[in-house]
């Protein structure tokens, strides 16, 4: 129902970085991939994604021909006065695309950003073909 | 400059973590300068009340849980990368910390904790006099 670009390693806690071997990216620094849950209803798809330091202002969602991308733009603030002792995480932009499938229904796509976290409702669309009952004459 | 990195990246290197399924969860950054330090620690999507955060002398202890969406019947997951459940880490820090201005903001998913220095802990400047 749903394909998509790369795939991600579950057990590392590390975030992934992008893959750059297709086309490169013209902003500099760091991209990561965020980690998802999907989770399919009889109603729709739900795609939740983590994306810390992200808020409704630098979040991007564009579908171009079936192809949903996510871009979050976010600018790594160091605090004032202080100089990085020790990292465990690096800060940068988030990208990640997701092929649709035709049951979607584009144009009913929601999107919420809250606590850094990005949760996408996709609502399956009407079934297109009709099905017609044939009655006996 | 980098030698400098190096001996504060030894100092702050993180005590072991117990009883966590995931012990490098959650990330966490360090940033100091003479007065204090302070800690960003990301943590998406995660209830601010649900965070417990302990000082006790210079010893950073940060507990919490990260719920798992209940999904009803007729709901099935296709991906599940995201990390649930609850995590515990440790961090040593290289000062004693003065804990009751210890501060904690959380925002966009990023936790920030702010550590000062303890007065008692911090270097005395000791005047030379001409005798």
């Amino acid at each position: 129902m749903m394909a998509e670009t790369r795939d991600i390693q579950v057990q590392e806690t590390e975030k992934q970085e992008i893959d750059e071997s297709g086309a490169e990216r013209t902003r500099a620094g760091a991209c990561f991939v965020p980690r998802v849950d999907i989770y399919e209803t009889n109603e729709g798809m739900t795609v939740i994604a983590d994306m810390p330091g992200i808020n409704e202002e630098n979040i991007d969602i564009t579908l171009e021909q079936n192809v949903l991308t996510i871009n979050g733009y976010v600018a790594s603030q160091r605090p004032e006065d202080y100089s990085l002792a020790y990292a465990e995480y690096r800060v940068g932009d988030y990208q990640r695309r997701f092929t649709l499938s035709d049951q979607i229904d584009k144009e009913k796509i929601e999107a919420t950003v809250k606590d850094g976290v990005l949760r996408l409702q996709l609502p399956k669309a009407e079934p297109a073909t009709k099905k017609i009952s044939v009655t006996a004459g | 400059m980098e030698r400098l990195r190096r001996e504060m990246n030894r100092l702050f290197a993180g005590l072991p973590t117990r009883g966590s399924a995931t012990p490098n969860y959650p990330a966490m950054n360090v940033w100091a300068n003479e007065d204090g330090a302070i800690v960003t620690v990301e943590l998406p999507g995660i209830n601010p009340e649900e965070i417990d955060i302990s000082v006790t002398g210079d010893t950073l202890t940060l507990t919490g849980r990260r719920e798992a969406e209940e999904l009803a019947e007729d709901e099935i997951y296709h991906r599940r990368e995201r990390i649930h459940g609850r995590f515990t880490r440790t961090f040593q820090l290289p000062f004693d910390v003065e804990t009751q201005d210890v501060d904690a903001v959380y925002q966009k998913g990023v936790l920030h904790i702010t550590l000062p220095r303890a007065e008692a802990d911090k270097p005395q400047k000791i005047r030379v006099t001409s005798g």
